[in-house]
């Protein structure tokens, strides 16, 4: 498996690292329990498209959003994290 | 009073030539260089690039961060931190330095262009990789400077027993 990382070009696997779903990046509300309980333990697991969290730990370190499929193992796009979450 | 001796990381252990390749340690100096937010400065190089700078040398080190070699600490907006004593490098010239690093890293090196910079891994730590005119810089923490010299005088060693063997991988 190889990641086109935006900023270090395409690499391989074994320089990044799982951290779990992008659904990280949208925070509930303060007070919000339902919302905070779905952020912490609700997750889907599809046979099919999803959106991760990756570090390009051994490379420049960026947080990445990759979407890709569970099924075909086929990468969708991958985008900084930083860009998904202003 | 107690005589300290400044030993650099890979004292004892290095230069080593195995082959047709050359392994020896470099002790430049170091400075960690994080631009202030909205800081526009100038003449940083690009993702991956490496330029002359101050007298030294500024490569690109990570996302928002560089690494000056060989310069005094530049007075610029940005968070500096004196790494001098905190890396461990060391550079590999000679013949297929390129099929060495083959056997240690997942980058494809012969892409790598003179003044390129790439983090990537050597076996199993993270490293800054420089491409230099004649061969590589390797740059990893100091605390792996045997590990380092391990694996890398291990493949030298490897390589170096095949190259009577017909090569065909074309590296």
């Amino acid at each position: 498996m190889r990641i086109n990382c935006p900023l270090c070009g395409e690499r391989d696997r074994r320089e990044f690292y799982y951290m779990g779903a992008a659904d990280y990046l949208d925070r509930p509300a303060e007070g919000d329990l339902d919302g905070i309980h779905k952020y912490l333990h609700i997750r889907e697991n599809p046979a099919g498209v999803t959106r991760d969290l990756w570090h390009h730990e051994a490379g420049c370190s960026s947080w990445l959003v990759i979407e890709r499929n569970t099924s075909t193992h086929e990468i969708h796009s991958v985008t900084l994290a930083s860009e998904v979450a202003k | 009073m107690i005589e300290l001796v400044a030993k650099s990381p890979a004292e004892g252990l290095l230069p080593k030539t195995i082959g047709t390749l050359t392994l020896s340690e470099v002790t430049p100096t170091i400075h960690s260089i994080a631009p202030l937010k909205g800081a526009r400065l100038k003449d940083f190089p690009d993702v991956g690039k490496s330029a002359p700078y101050k007298g030294g040398t500024l490569i690109w080190s990570a996302r928002g961060q560089y690494m000056l070699l060989d310069a005094p600490t530049p007075k610029i907006k940005a968070a500096i931190t004196d790494q001098s004593d905190a890396w461990t490098s060391v550079t590999l010239t000679g013949d297929r330095a390129q099929a060495l690093l083959a056997r240690l890293c997942p980058l494809d090196t012969a892409k790598m262009a003179p003044g390129d910079v790439a983090r990537s891994l050597i076996g199993h730590m993270s490293a800054i990789i420089i491409r230099q005119d004649a061969g590589f810089q390797i740059m990893v923490f100091r605390a792996f400077a045997r590990t380092l010299v391990h694996e890398m005088t291990d493949a030298m060693t490897a390589l170096a027993a095949r190259q009577n063997i017909p090569d065909t991988s074309g590296l």
